[in-house]
């Protein structure tokens, strides 16, 4: 890292400063009222510095992030403090100065690639918007140099890439080319709002590679906003952690990750330390379910070939690969919402029917599903009280005050106060709430095997952690068997008793945890494992070392 | 046995015994005390009802205040079952009113126990929305109540025909004799009355059909979309005026036509937004819990797709209410001696020429048009307002 050398040159001098924040104070407009989200927080950033603000959903990090560019979201207002950018104070700025500093010299990268483009326009096009507008360079040198920042950011076809469409490119390469459009103008600051979350780890290396590589070539100062600690780490000079809309604690990258001071940055980096005890191999021949050899398709989009694994009794088997995997997949063919064209399901020995309307009801209650995105997994219209009581209804015929009863004792298991939650909507709930919830919808069906699709990726690392947790305790409680489908390498470390790695709709590689977590790895394996952010500052350099060695 | 349906829903909470006695000993009391007091006077009974449904309206609200809880809606019922045996009570006891006043006055009670229901939402209502919900309620105070205000029979001939304005007859007397004020009373209860009942109807029949076609897709969504297709190729008043000409022109014909005709629209709206309904997760859940077609369709999706079918309801209310005015007006819908605006239009329209002579009375064929006009306005004031929220709530 050549971070300190750059701090220590830069020190002198206040031109130095691109951005300063004093005292910042943001406010939500909601039932009726202003309440303030963001508490006067302080943030200096100089030229060329990559500033990471990290914090979990609702910290205020995002909101920060647009004020740097002197924007409040709908309901949301800036209500004290200054924003100084470059000398320009932007809260008293007109609408007309702001507008010629967008895009041109404050660049914005938004989550989520795939909304924050128009869809019915090619990228070039997109690109050549901004400097053109700001009338920086005609469109022909626009385009050319679209094309040359397409090659530095490693994009595939760098001529060729920027006259397709938003959807003919992959999440991963829209994400880069969005860097390069914020890139377009050469700002002064970028503004990345969490760019990686949306993507699979062996996506997300090559990311931050490409972003981290272009930002020092341009020295462009940069906010870098993410949940991830491990991420941030690899990205920025300093770090804010920020809470509730709070500063927590500032400083240097290193002394941040490896010493910090408050209790709050230290659950942030305990995260993903959370191991199951290992557990003795399963007794008994007939697994609880067994797919066997099954191949299936979308359509004539061929999506799973000759796919088999067992799962048995009170263990949790992880699934893990990357988008299209067809791990997904493989969880609509147990469940039934996908019958395959070869090959079966055997529960307990025996063979479930392919679709899910001809199988029994008590077939039905034994395995049971949790979704990723738990807003919406559970009817928006329905109070707590009856999204849990249906199935107990439904499956057990329980009614009246046993039914009142038994969704208690389940809310009390998934820890949710009774009292407080019975009477809810899911609108009322948090992110971690509501995937508590689906839990407990899944429990009152009093399954044997539940099968949990992506559960923690939409969710804060804490709160996931929290989920995790959970899911351990009520398999060791109630002795349930899960099948694990996630992307994320440390959540399997966390929960796994075996792993199954899928690529291309096949198994490559199955067996116990141990097994497959200790080399040698299947290549395909090890390259998943490799794209594990660590909390290393200089990881990413290493990986990217190793890599480039290893060819 | 509504006392212990109210009791009940009280018991949700955890007030104390004594407070839920005491609660139902004052209810039981004022009520004796009501029927006690009313003689077979009209003017007594009005009061009566009258303080009936101030007295409903403070349980409610006092309920409210104690707790916001699923028990409100069960309240609300009980409320309501109760109202409708006084007002059984009073029909036996006095045989004061028509059937007709009597479901009007019901009306009238649900759309204040509505209004106290949601009065938090209601509360934050912009004036625009306000104007609508005084002019609607207005509406159906004097729709249900017209044997009660209007000063003469509906079809009643009580003087000569084209009588001046002032006097005994407040907006004088139409074509035929017959008081212009108490056909426009009554002309709200039929040509709204009306309008209501078919889009009822409509909305019945294009709401789930759509929603069937929307949940099962397939053979059945192909099936129903081309129907809809072919009666939507049609001009729909060519149309409604072609099948009224060989069916004849009865109510009830007149109703099941517009009703057929508008389920078209409804269908395709609610098969649109349901469309995008089922592909969420938790229809899939419910799917596969093993649930039927008619929990899924009742449950999961319809209470999601209510806000833009209700704010459809009031646009397609406005548009059944001056279909009809129009059906009217051609002489193929509400036939006379009924009084109807959309007819009374007609019938007067050659006043407007007496502008010179008789201002007033110049005026008498604008009022029934001005009064299609203030509800349609209205109506959309809170459709406008609704569809707002409605949008506001999903952010």
């Amino acid at each position: 890292m050549n971070a300190e050398a750059k701090t220590t040159a830069k020190t002198d001098g206040q031109s130095d400063v691109i951005l300063t924040m004093r005292g910042l104070r943001i406010e939500g407009y909601a039932d009726e009222v202003w309440h303030e989200i963001v508490h006067g927080v302080d943030v200096t950033l100089r030229r060329g510095e990559v500033l990471g603000l990290i914090g979990e959903s609702g910290a205020g990090k995002s909101t920060i992030g647009l004020a740097a560019m002197g924007f409040a979201r709908d309901g949301c207002r800036i209500s004290g403090g200054q924003i100084i950018f470059d000398g320009i104070d932007l809260t008293k700025a007109s609408d007309d100065e702001l507008r010629a500093l967008r895009g041109s010299r404050i660049a914005y990268v938004a989550q989520s690639a795939a909304a924050a483009f128009n869809p019915a326009h090619r990228l070039i096009d997109q690109y050549c918007e901004a400097p053109v507008q700001h009338g920086i360079m005609p469109r022909s040198e626009a385009e050319a140099d679209a094309k040359d920042l397409y090659g530095r950011l490693q994009l595939p076809d760098p001529d060729g890439i920027g006259f397709r469409y938003p959807h003919q490119v992959s999440g991963g390469q829209l994400q880069r080319a969005m860097t390069a459009m914020a890139m377009a103008c050469r700002p002064d600051l970028i503004v990345f709002d969490e760019p990686t979350t949306a993507l699979d780890v062996t996506t997300q290396i090559e990311v931050l590679a490409a972003i981290k590589n272009i930002v020092q070539q341009f020295d462009t100062a940069a906010l870098y906003i993410t949940h991830d600690l491990a991420v941030v780490s690899q990205m920025a000079d300093r770090i804010m952690v920020l809470r509730y809309g709070n500063l927590v604690e500032e400083g240097e990258t290193r002394p941040i990750v490896e010493d910090p001071q408050k209790d709050y940055t230290r659950d942030l980096l305990a995260v993903r330390t959370f191991r199951k005890p290992p557990v003795d191999e399963p007794e008994g021949d007939i697994p609880l379910l067994r797919v066997e050899n099954v191949t299936a398709a979308y359509g004539k989009v061929p999506v799973l070939s000759g796919v088999s694994m067992d799962i048995h009794e009170k263990r949790t088997v992880a699934v893990v690969g990357e988008s299209g995997s067809g791990k997904s997949t493989t969880a609509r063919v147990i469940t039934g919402l996908l019958p395959p064209s070869e090959g079966r399901v055997l529960y307990e020995g025996q063979a479930l029917d392919p679709t899910y309307r001809k199988r029994s009801k008590d077939e039905l209650r034994r395995l049971q599903m949790i979704y990723q995105m738990p807003d919406t997994a559970i009817n928006p219209r329905q109070r707590v009280r009856d999204i849990i009581g249906r199935p107990l209804e439904f499956y057990l015929a329980i009614r009246g005050e046993e039914k009142e009863a038994r969704v208690r004792q389940l809310l009390q298991m998934i820890e949710l106060d009774p009292d407080d939650f019975i009477d809810r909507h899911p609108g009322e709930l948090s992110g971690g709430q509501k995937q508590r919830i689906c839990i407990a919808r899944a429990l009152a069906a009093e399954p044997e095997l539940i099968i949990c699709d992506e559960v923690t990726s939409a969710l804060d690392q804490l709160v996931a952690e929290e989920i995790l947790k959970l899911l351990q305790r009520l398999q060791d409680d109630l002795g349930l068997a899960y099948m694990f489908i996630t992307h994320d390498l440390a959540t399997v470390k966390a929960i796994a008793d075996e792993i199954v790695v899928m690529l291309a709709g096949e198994v490559v590689e199955q067996g116990p945890k141990q097994e497959i977590l200790t080399p040698p790895h299947h290549e395909y394996t090890e390259l998943l494992l490799s794209s594990v952010p660590e909390m290393d500052p200089d990881w990413l350099d290493r990986v990217l070392e190793d890599r480039a060695a290893a060819i | 046995m509504t006392m212990a349906v109210a009791g009940s829903a009280f018991a949700g909470q955890s007030s104390p015994w004594v407070s839920r006695i005491a609660v139902a000993a004052v209810h039981f009391f004022v009520i004796v005390l009501f029927l006690g007091s009313v003689q077979t006077n009209t003017w007594a009974a009005i009061l009566g009802f009258l303080a009936i449904h101030a007295y409903s309206v403070a349980v409610l609200v006092y309920w409210s205040r104690m707790a916001r809880s699923a028990a409100g809606d069960t309240v609300i019922v009980a409320l309501t079952v109760e109202y409708l045996l006084i007002c059984v009570l009073f029909w036996e006891l006095f045989s004061l009113w028509a059937w007709s006043t009597f479901f009007g006055l019901v009306l009238v009670q649900i759309c204040a126990f509505a209004m106290v229901r949601y009065w938090r939402e209601l509360r934050h209502a912009p004036p625009t929305a306000w104007f609508g919900m005084v002019v609607i309620l207005i509406y159906v105070m004097i729709a249900a109540t017209a044997p009660i205000i209007a000063p003469f029979g509906e079809t009643e001939i009580v003087a000569s025909e084209y009588e001046p304005w002032g006097g005994k007859f407040l907006m004088g007397t139409d074509n035929l004799g017959r008081d212009t004020l108490t056909r426009i009373i009554y002309g709200a209860r039929n040509t709204v009355g009306f309008a209501f009942v078919t889009t009822v109807l409509a909305f019945v029949l294009g709401g789930f059909a759509g929603l069937l076609a929307a949940t099962l897709r397939g053979w059945v969504d192909q099936a129903l979309g081309r129907l809809v297709d072919i009666l939507m190729a049609i001009p729909s008043l060519i149309f409604a005026l072609l099948i009224l000409t060989v069916v004849g022109t009865s109510i009830m014909s007149l109703v099941v036509v517009i009703a057929v005709l508008d389920s078209t629209r409804v269908f395709r709206l609610a098969r649109a937004v349901a469309m995008n309904v089922v592909v969420l997760e938790f229809v899939e859940a419910a799917n596969l819990r093993g649930e039927g077609l008619w929990w899924i369709i009742r449950r999961e999706i319809l209470p999601n797709v209510m806000p833009p079918l209700v704010a459809e309801f009031g646009l397609r209310f406005c548009f059944v209410f001056l279909f009809i005015s129009a059906l009217s007006f051609l002489g193929l819908g509400i036939q006379p001696p009924t009084a109807d605006w959309g007819s009374m239009v007609r019938d007067n329209a050659t006043l407007i020429s007496f502008a010179a002579g008789d201002f007033q009375l110049a005026l008498t064929p604008l009022v029934p048009a001005a009064a299609i006009a203030l509800l349609t306005v209205g109506v959309n004031f809170v459709v406008d307002w609704f569809l707002h929220k409605a949008s506001g709530l999903k952010e």
